[in-house]
């Protein structure tokens, strides 16, 4: 069984193909995936975590508080689009929230925020995005005028080749000129903290078993 | 307006009441804005016009009854307003010349009659009334507006009380009115100031050494003297007394041009102008103003002599090669410790941004309409106004605004994009870069080297503030600024995030961004943000305020809200980011005392050293290492700027920070290097630095890393080594790792002034061990260093001249002085002032005196006499080098008995001067003055007993006078028939003889 399941291992690990990870430490992911997977309420008919359970792990070990984004940020993960996060796609975002290049970031996050998944930001996503964002003004002001005049300004910034909505090439460039700009429509990776909360729970608490 | 009239205006005569206004330019600006003032009056403010003045307002008119139109009663030459008073006075009255008026409307009025001659009258009428609020309002009144007081509630009451009138309303309205104009014409005065000329005593000061060195006896010398009035220099660098100096005086010079009369003139920080000739004593009235006000003392010299302005013209070349004021103000002494390290230029670039920007300020002044440049990046979001805007007035805040995003809707549905297309590519070119990247990107954010640094003085110095005056001129980018603050406040973190962003595209170099953030409280919501958890708002602020940190009103501001703790309290966050933008706003923000005591005192300082504790082999780093590598080096630049204060380079040892330092300093790369080596530098004016760094063998490192080709990475080496090498195992060290050849090589570079004084400096230190000397030898250094005495800032000469002085130590070198010609400009250096220089000169005169040949050419340079006259120098260590310098000589003029007469004959004179005797005694003066006594010229008889009589004065060269048997030779003279040379002859045996009682008087009873 053992030697199977190293066999299934390496499998895996060609198939992510991310050096970030070691053997070891997608071994540990796996086994937290089971558990995961056994927490669920009807975990027989799942062929992963379902949304509901993937949103609550987002709140409860990576921070995460926007429905939306959580919302998103399950379509990103769930790349077969079969509305369940089977254990590569588990490993594979993991991977991307854990040790992800500024390469891999950018892209989840563009396609977190790219919400029909047409490959632009569009001035509705973003609006959609940023609805509540502005909480409020002063003298009256209207919160919404507020928010479509930062998405204006927002998509003007970022539209570098001038077809009124933003790339993956647009964000990417963007963002390599000023890094804070990854996450600009929400929060979708996990802090420093969080992240390093995670891996001494996971990782660690594994190794020790 | 009270004020301003009384104060600001330039009256002929200070004292009388029936002064003139001079026609001034800045007169005539006073005069337009209370023309503009009287002639809206009317329209704008209706009812307050037709309040009836306290007196009428009086003056001398050319108006006559023929200008006036149908609504007045004229009757002959008499013209009368149909308005009358409630006495039924008219409220004008014209009854050629004078003219009486009594309320602004008829002012009003009047004004719009005169046409051309509206300044003439405005002019008449202020020359006439020269407090014309006592007219309007009445005396208490016009007390109060110079009291600069607010409170409206007392002046209803004090109005109500003194009359019960109806229009009390009115008049209280009034007096705000005319206190605003006070206010404006007093800020636009400032601001007009502000643009002129500011001269400091170091320019002065520059200014005067660069005439006096081109005054003498030539076809084309440019004066025939140049003087100042007094020889004590206060400490600000100010020869006036101290009431002149509250009127910006700075000192006073007395200047013979070849061709035309004595100049006396007032050095001011206005400008310099002619005075009534204040000689030594000035009398009260000396003071005045007898010319214009020039910029610089040339331009007044090319105005008052033509002489000058031909020769100056001619040698305009020359003059420029000339150490310039600029250049000699920001180069200081290397020597100099808490405020002298010539290393800061980041400061220097940004005065240059501001004087550039004051430039560009004056350049639209000049054009009519100021115009503010909108950053590269608003062109580029299609918000910048249309042209035409800038024009148009805006009446007030609230449509301004809603004008601006109404246009800002405009562009961006309209035309924009093909704009923004052309306008892309030219922001994408890298001289569109703001300057901070470019910065970065070369790899030493606050420090570049190659122009000039400044003192902790300087930063000192509050910069005027320049502003547009009313909200009229506001430039677009406030408004823009003001909106995004308040998304800053009202938004959560991803709309923080995202416009803090959005103020990061502003230029915020630029002084209007800056100043624009901090009016609209902006600075208060950044640092509000660095006290959250947000580590990305965190993120965006720090940017935000490292960059507009560049300003110095901002630093200032910064650190008055508390700003600078929170940033300190983020240098040890968890976040790397944090950490180094932290540490790099920390650098820059802590440029003035103040700063780096905060920094200090919430325990900065260990945090940032702790910063310091990275990898421990630089070479080879891992991703994750270069980060931590670049912490450290952000640290390191943030330690740089704190370690200009003395207790922080004491903190900074405490921490635990020199052996980091120490480790640093092996990394192989420049950008981390320059930092390091400058704190090092910084701090090496600290002997337990000193200690240290030779200790923990970083002298190795040094002299290595002054092998690289960086010419600030070497200059701060140098400059580090110059500090260190009065340790003799430190200077044995550095020629050990070849470290003296380096020194030599870096002669060559001789254009930068900064590194060429370093260098010199090191090669000084290094010169005082022989061994160093004799391996200097083979390098040729000496005729380097000779060439190096002519045409350098004093602070290269002081290093130069200390070097060659300790070179001269060794006999062959004495020639090699003089083979090379190194006598004269040696000799020329002892007219200088600065002290420092001359101690070094004396020293090196001296040591060449040693030699024969050598004293030949000095006697004939008048060498001789020079050094003697520093004898009187008000420096002590000047007199004593002075006099030590005068002994070799004395010994070596041993058979030219004139010069023997005029040696002794100066040491006679000189020793009633404080301590020469004791210092000529020290120096070994008396022996070779007692052998003088066997000349056969009795003149040299004569002045030798004189000196030698001063100089019993002194028991201990009365000791050696005994021992030298001088009581003989003397006695003898006492029988000679001058009646001065018997005096002082005996004279001088009686001290002998009283020291000799003296002495055995005590030894007879203990």
């Amino acid at each position: 069984f053992k030697a199977l399941f190293s066999n299934y291992l390496d499998n895996l690990k060609n198939i992510i193909n991310s050096k970030a990870i070691s053997k070891t430490e997608i071994e540990c992911l796996i086994c937290d995936f089971n558990v995961l997977l056994r927490e669920q309420i009807n975990p027989g008919k799942a062929n992963g975590l379902d949304r509901q359970n993937f949103r609550s792990i987002l709140y409860n070990k990576f921070g995460m508080s926007d429905a939306i984004i959580m919302d998103a940020v399950f379509r990103t993960f769930d790349t077969d689009v079969d509305s369940f996060i089977s254990v590569k796609e588990w490993i594979e975002g993991l991977s991307v929230f854990l040790r992800g290049t500024l390469d891999e970031k950018i892209k989840f996050c563009f396609q977190v925020y790219d919400s029909n998944g047409d490959n632009y930001i569009t001035k509705e996503e973003m609006f959609h995005m940023l609805r509540n964002s502005l909480i409020q003004l002063p003298n009256d002001e209207d919160p919404e005028e507020g928010v479509k005049d930062m998405v204006e300004i927002t998509l003007k910034r970022m539209d570098y080749d001038h077809d009124g909505k933003v790339s993956l090439a647009d964000f990417d460039k963007a963002v390599r000129e000023e890094n804070l700009l990854l996450e600009a429509f929400g929060t979708c990776l996990p802090d420093r903290k969080s992240i390093r909360g995670f891996e001494q729970q996971v990782f660690q608490h594994q190794l020790e078993k | 307006m009270g004020i301003t009239l009384s104060r600001a205006a330039q009256w002929t005569t200070a004292s009388s009441n029936i002064g003139k206004l001079e026609f001034t330019p800045m007169n005539e600006l006073l005069l337009k804005e209370i023309l503009s003032f009287v002639e809206e009056f009317s329209s704008q403010h209706p009812q307050q016009a037709e309040h009836v003045f306290k007196e009428p307002l009086q003056w001398t008119t050319t108006l006559v009854a023929s200008d006036f139109k149908t609504d007045y009663d004229i009757s002959d030459s008499v013209v009368q307003s149909q308005e009358k008073d409630s006495e039924g006075h008219p409220l004008l009255l014209l009854s050629p010349p004078n003219v009486y008026v009594r309320s602004f409307s008829q002012l009003c009025k009047l004004v719009h009659l005169t046409n051309d001659k509206k300044l003439e009258e405005v002019r008449a009428c202020l020359e006439d009334n020269r407090n014309p609020v006592v007219k309007v309002l009445g005396p208490s009144f016009a007390a109060e507006l110079e009291g600069d007081n607010q409170d409206e509630t007392r002046l209803f009451a004090k109005v109500k009380e003194e009359e019960e009138h109806k229009d009390t309303d009115d008049k209280v309205k009034l007096f705000l009115l005319l206190q605003n104009l006070d206010k404006q014409l007093l800020i636009k005065l400032l601001h007009e100031i502000s643009q002129q000329v500011e001269l400091n005593p170091a320019a002065v000061k520059n200014e005067v050494e660069m005439l006096k060195r081109s005054c003498g006896n030539g076809e084309s010398r440019l004066l025939k003297s140049i003087q100042y009035t007094s020889d004590y220099e206060f400490s600000n660098g100010c020869r006036a007394p101290p009431w002149r100096q509250v009127h910006g005086e700075i000192c006073y010079l007395v200047i013979e041009p070849c061709d035309s009369e004595t100049l006396y003139i007032t050095c001011s920080t206005a400008g310099v102008f002619l005075n009534r000739g204040i000689k030594q004593k000035g009398e009260e009235n000396d003071y005045e103003r007898t010319s214009d006000t020039y910029e610089d003392l040339v331009s007044l010299l090319k105005s008052k002599s033509p002489q000058f302005a031909k020769n100056i013209n001619k040698q305009d070349c020359a003059v420029q090669e000339l150490p310039s004021t600029q250049k000699i103000q920001h180069v200081e002494s290397v020597d100099a410790e808490e405020q002298g390290q010539p290393q800061r230029s980041y400061e220097q670039q940004e005065k240059n941004v501001h004087e550039k920007a004051r430039q560009q300020h004056t350049a639209n002044k000049a054009g009519g309409k100021m115009k503010y440049e909108p950053c590269p990046r608003w062109k580029d979001l299609g918000l910048k106004c249309p042209p035409g805007r800038a024009e148009e007035k805006k009446p007030n805040k609230s449509s301004g605004e809603e004008k601006s995003g109404e246009m800002y809707k405009k562009k961006m549905a309209t035309g924009a994009k093909s704009k923004m297309k052309a306008d892309f590519s030219v922001s994408s070119l890298p001289g569109h870069l703001s300057p901070l990247k470019i910065k970065t990107s070369a790899g030493a954010l606050p420090v570049e080297v190659f122009s000039e640094s400044s003192t902790e003085s300087e930063e000192e110095e509050e910069q005027p503030e320049r502003r547009p005056e009313s909200n009229t001129d506001l430039p677009s980018e406030y408004w823009h600024i003001q909106k995004l603050v308040k998304y800053i406040k009202g938004g959560d973190q991803r709309f923080t995030v995202l416009t803090l962003c959005t103020l990061m595209d502003f230029n915020l170099m630029q002084e209007t961004c800056q100043l624009a953030i901090r009016d609209v409280g902006g600075l208060e919501v950044l640092i509000n943000l660095l006290d959250t958890n947000e580590v990305k708002c965190k993120i965006g602020s720090l940017k935000i305020l490292r960059k507009i940190s560049s300003s110095v009103q901002i630093r200032r501001a910064i650190v008055e809200m508390g700003g600078l703790q929170s940033i300190v309290k983020i240098v040890d966050s968890e976040e790397e980011e944090l950490m180094a933008l932290a540490a790099e706003t920390i650098a820059i923000v802590a440029r003035f005392p103040k700063a780096r005591r905060t920094v200090r005192q919430y325990g900065g300082i260990k945090k940032l050293v702790k910063l310091l504790d990275c990898v421990s082999n630089l070479a080879n780093l891992s991703v994750r290492q270069e980060k931590d590598v670049e912490i450290a080096r952000c640290g390191t630049l943030a330690l740089w700027s704190c370690s200009k204060s003395t207790r922080n380079k004491d903190a900074i040892r405490k921490a635990g920070g020199i052996p980091l330092l120490g480790r640093l300093l092996k990394s192989p790369h420049e950008s981390m290097l320059i930092p390091v080596v400058g704190t090092l530098q910084e701090c090496a004016s600290e002997e337990s630095y000193r200690i240290a760094i030779q200790t923990e063998g970083m002298i190795k490192d040094l002299v290595k890393i002054l092998g690289s080709d960086n010419d600030e990475l070497q200059m701060h080496c140098a400059s580090a080594i110059f500090k260190c090498a009065e340790d003799k195992q430190t200077r044995d060290l550095v020629r050990e790792y070849k470290g003296l050849q380096l020194l030599v090589s870096l002669l060559s570079k001789a254009d930068n002034k900064h590194l060429l004084a370093a260098a010199t400096g090191a090669i000084w230190k290094c010169s005082i061990s022989m061994e160093n000397v004799a391996k200097f030898g083979e390098y040729n250094a000496l005729e380097v260093l000779v060439n190096l005495l002519t045409d350098q800032p004093e602070e290269v000469l002081v290093n130069v001249v200390g070097a060659v002085g300790e070179f001269a130590q060794i006999p062959e070198n004495k020639a090699t002085i003089r083979r090379c010609g190194g006598i004269k400009p040696l000799v020329n250096l002892l007219t200088g002032t600065n002290q420092a220089l001359l101690v070094n000169v004396t020293k090196a005169v001296g040591a060449c005196a040693t030699d024969m040949d050598n004293m030949v050419i000095i006697d004939q340079l008048d060498g001789v006499r020079l050094v003697w006259s520093l004898l009187k120098n008000p420096s002590a260590d000047v007199q004593s080098s002075a006099a030590w310098a005068l002994c070799p000589c004395i010994n070596n003029a041993k058979t030219d008995d004139r010069l023997r007469r005029h040696l002794a004959e100066a040491i006679g004179h000189c020793c009633m001067w404080g301590s020469n005797k004791a210092l000529f005694g020290e120096a070994g003066a008396v022996a070779p003055l007692v052998c003088y006594l066997k000349s056969k010229d009795s003149s040299v008889h004569q002045s030798t007993a004189m000196a030698l009589y001063q100089l019993s004065k002194d028991p201990n060269n009365c000791i050696t006078m005994h021992e030298k048997g001088v009581v003989k030779p003397l006695i003898h003279i006492m029988g000679s028939d001058e009646e001065m040379l018997q005096e002082a002859a005996a004279g001088c045996v009686r001290n002998i003889r009283l020291l000799a009682l003296a002495n055995r008087k005590v030894q007879l009873f203990y």
